[in-house]
């Protein structure tokens, strides 16, 4: 049982009744005491009915009556153990293809997924099935339970065998490396400490990855996202943005923009129930107060200045469809996306994958548990970043406006058309289109200044030599985001690069920020 | 951040979705100390503000008499408006659970009141304190429970929740349970009250009461609970796991007299929260059953 001072892992699990997922959860719970004696009593009560003798672990997990008396998995189920070091919570489902809809939702939270394989009869579809949309879903962490490796003496060429053959599929599916463990859920082989009955095996055993395994840290060192769920205005003299951290971190006194207005603030204070803080990061849900009054509501989102999502209403997704509706091109959906909602028209369903043979099938619709690209016309521009980098912000559902069904899940690939401008061009979006700040760059002499030029120009760079003019027109052309050069007496605030080869000028500009790495357009954000 | 960092974070991100997206919702108040946790994260959710919501308690009138006067104190001091519902009909008509027995009384006292508060109040969402880890087809349920114009559960077509989106569209007449507390376990409960100082019903900490010893269980005198032929009261050193109607839960023999206590308690104890709890047990998936009748 966790101490306070516990972190907490979240992973999904998919399989049928044959390939003993039941039985390894029933095994984690077991012997992490995360199963009490009257449930195990109530469970043998159950188990006399239908196969008597030995108590089914399986039995411990599916909760519905119609599951019990199926003796299958329907719905996902959450579960929760912990172990000294860990709270864990399981997204318990399914694995057949007509539940792949609770297989995605199982792995839209999930840092990590347990794929089980019934040693005995090797890869079968619904292997591939939940290994893909693991990854569709953007799970980081993949481990193969090889199971009932004692109904195979544990022997080693078996396990190999699919290891390498699976390892071949997650390659080509682009999915991440994954962890391989021969186990035995019903005896308890390599679940929790490693088994005798294997030797061969150098791995650690399930229980051990889990516990050790990086968990969700990882939306801390994205961008900073602040979807605004609420506005608090208690009383006159307070007004606040109440939210939670979809990624990143934000300081008090930081530079934000506020979209969809583009309006320019800074974090005034940042409150919590327990007092200010100086920092908030992911996944915390805090209070902002910006030192302006802009306008701001729910469904906004605040943004570091230097850091901006994408704005547009056009942009491509994969989409899991949850309806016994098709959807069809020319259909209007809600899309609900952070806290934001906004009706969409669908606009063309692009293919249709096969996940088990990883290929792209041409098709006018999605029917229910298949998975397809499409492209969506949104009423008004959404905010966000590619679901691949950021499940939080690239992650949506589609909602049926006649019957309020949830009817599809979405994760966005990419904006697509012109990105929303509205207002005043911002410092931020020229360095999202330039690559880079502006910055004035002192040089000797003119032929160095057009020498200079043409090198950054080939670079990429929104470059132009101001040269003798009167110093206000290298100050012109640095606040329109340009890097400007500038002949004779260093100017205050500009970047002597007197006597330099170019070679020391790029470096000089990426010590001073201008520039990061050696060629523009590296700086994060490559929206707007 | 610590995994009880975590489960507030998304707590709170809950309870202000829904004060966002519905017109008029509810908190469910059961005195109980997931309610305790639960008016807790409102009050840090909408802070510097209060709650922008009332809270509701159904009153089967056959609670511990403690767990009342604590609701009244509580509610009052952190300045919430709190509503009072109990079936007065069927207590004018002689419900009782000693006469009608613990499925019927239920339905009338606890299900057949919430429903008919819920509809004279005209909420479309209501917050519950429930949690997944309590009770199997707990297990299965949603963070925003679908409920139609009957107030009826329907595991079988249940709206997929991916992500922390949530979708909140309902039309007239029906509504969401929202369970906010659905990733927290009772050791997390008791943790986070101890982390928190968050006040709680005295009846959680051991003192010696006096009770009936009934088989293994311990049954409460209070609202003149009648004995069974040879059973007589004794003082026993006990403590309530879990508060509902005085008739209904049973207490565990316990020395626990402290929250830490209690936490060390819960690291050792073998048998399930609601084990004592005798609506649960009525029949195989009674608890399924009385979810799709609309019970909490």
């Amino acid at each position: 049982m966790p101490g306070t001072e516990t972190s907490l892992l979240r992973f999904s699990t998919a399989g049928s009744v044959d390939d003993g997922k039941s039985t390894l959860i029933g095994r984690l719970l077991y012997d992490s005491k995360g199963v009490y004696e009257d449930q195990l009593a109530s469970v043998a009560k159950a188990s006399a009915n239908s196969s008597g003798g030995v108590i089914d672990l399986a039995l411990l997990t599916d909760g519905l009556r119609a599951e019990r008396e199926q003796g299958i998995t329907i719905d996902v189920a959450y579960r929760y153990f912990s172990t000294p070091r860990r709270k864990f919570i399981i997204a318990d489902t399914p694995g057949h293809e007509q539940y792949t809809r609770n297989m995605a939702t199982g792995a839209s939270t999930a840092d990590l997924a347990i794929i089980l394989i019934d040693a005995r009869n090797g890869i079968l579809p619904q292997s591939r099935r939940h290994a893909f949309i693991a990854n569709l879903l953007g799970t980081r962490h993949l481990v193969v339970a090889v199971n009932k490796m004692d109904l195979v003496d544990f022997d080693q060429s078996v396990f190999e065998t699919i290891r390498s053959e699976f390892s071949a599929f997650l390659k080509k599916a682009g999915a991440p490396e994954a962890l391989f463990i021969p186990i035995s859920a019903r005896d308890g082989d390599n679940v929790v400490s490693l088994s005798s009955k294997s030797s061969w095996y150098t791995g650690p055993s399930l229980l051990d990855y889990l516990e050790t395994v990086p968990a969700g840290a990882e939306s801390e060192y994205l961008p900073a996202r602040f979807p605004v769920q609420y506005v608090l205005r208690p009383d006159l003299d307070f007004r606040g943005y109440a939210g939670q951290m979809a990624s990143g971190v934000l300081r008090q006194g930081e530079s934000v923009i506020a979209l969809p207005s583009r309006r320019r603030s800074t974090i005034s204070r940042i409150v919590t129930f327990d007092g200010d803080l100086a920092e908030v990061r992911a996944p915390q849900s805090v209070t902002l107060c910006l030192s302006d009054e802009i306008d701001i509501s729910r469904g906004d989102m605040i943004v570091p200045e230097r850091q901006l999502p994408h704005v547009t209403r056009r942009f491509r997704a994969h989409v899991v469809w949850m309806s016994s509706k098709p959807l069809e091109a020319g259909q209007t959906m809600l899309v609900k996306h952070t806290s934001h909602q906004v009706r969409a028209l669908v606009r063309k369903i692009e293919h249709r994958l096969d996940i088990v043979q990883l290929d792209k099938q041409q098709t006018g619709r999605l029917d229910l548990n298949e998975i397809g690209e499409i492209t969506l016309d949104a009423h008004r521009p959404l905010f966000f970043d590619e679901y691949s980098k950021n499940r939080w912000t690239g992650g949506f559902i589609l909602i049926d406006p006649l019957t309020n069904e949830t009817a599809g899940a979405g994760m966005i690939i990419a904006a697509e058309g012109r990105e929303e401008t509205r207002g005043p061009v911002t410092a931020a979006e020229r360095v999202s289109r330039f690559g880079h700040r502006g910055a004035v760059v002192c040089v000797e002499d003119m032929d160095a200044a057009v020498f200079l030029e043409r090198e950054l120009f080939n670079l990429g760079c929104n470059v132009a030599v101001a040269g003798r003019l009167p110093s206000n027109a290298a100050t012109v052309l640095y606040s329109a985001g340009m890097l400007a050069i500038a002949v004779g007496p260093v100017m205050p605030n500009a970047i002597d690069a007197r006597g330099l080869a170019v070679a020391e000028v790029l470096e000089l500009l990426e010590i001073r920020g201008v520039l990061t790495g050696s060629r523009p357009r590296l700086i994060e954000g490559d929206g707007i | 951040m610590t995994h009880l960092d975590i489960l507030e974070a998304e707590s709170i991100h809950i309870l202000r979705e829904v004060a966002a997206e519905f017109a008029n919702p509810v908190m469910l108040y059961s005195i109980g100390k997931d309610s305790s946790v639960m008016v807790r994260l409102a009050q840090k959710a909408f802070y510097p503000g209060t709650l922008p919501f009332p809270l509701l308690h159904i009153d089967t009138t056959y609670k511990f008499p403690e767990m009342i006067q604590f609701r009244d104190e509580f509610a009052a001091s952190i300045g919430a408006k709190l509503i009072v519902h109990t079936n007065t009909t069927a207590i004018a008509e002689g419900a009782n659970p000693f006469r009608l027995g613990t499925q019927k009384c239920c339905a009338l006292l606890k299900t057949r009141a919430l429903l008919d508060a819920l509809a004279a109040g005209g909420y479309d969402a209501a917050f519950g304190g429930a949690r997944r880890d309590e009770e199997k087809s707990r297990a299965k349920e949603r963070v925003y429970s679908f409920r139609d114009e009957l107030g009826q559960w329907d595991p079988k077509n249940q709206r997929p929740e991916l992500w922390n989106v949530y979708n909140a569209r309902v039309d007239k007449g029906q509504h969401i349970r929202v369970f906010p507390l659905s990733n927290w376990t009772e050791l997390d409960i008791w943790q986070y009250i101890e982390r928190e100082n968050i006040p709680i019903v005295p009846l959680y900490y051991a003192k010696p009461r006096p009770m009936v010893v009934r088989g293994n269980a311990l049954v409460s005198l209070d609202h003149n609970a009648p004995l069974l032929p040879g059973e007589k009261p004794e003082m026993v050193m006990c403590r309530m796991r879990s508060l509902g109607c005085s008739h209904c839960t049973g207490a565990i023999r316990s020395e626990a007299d402290t929250i830490g206590k209690i936490i060390e308690e819960m690291k050792l104890v073998r048998r399930s929260e609601r084990e004592n709890r005798v609506i649960d047990h009525d029949q195989e998936g009674s608890m399924e059953l009385k979810k799709r009748e609309g019970y909490f």
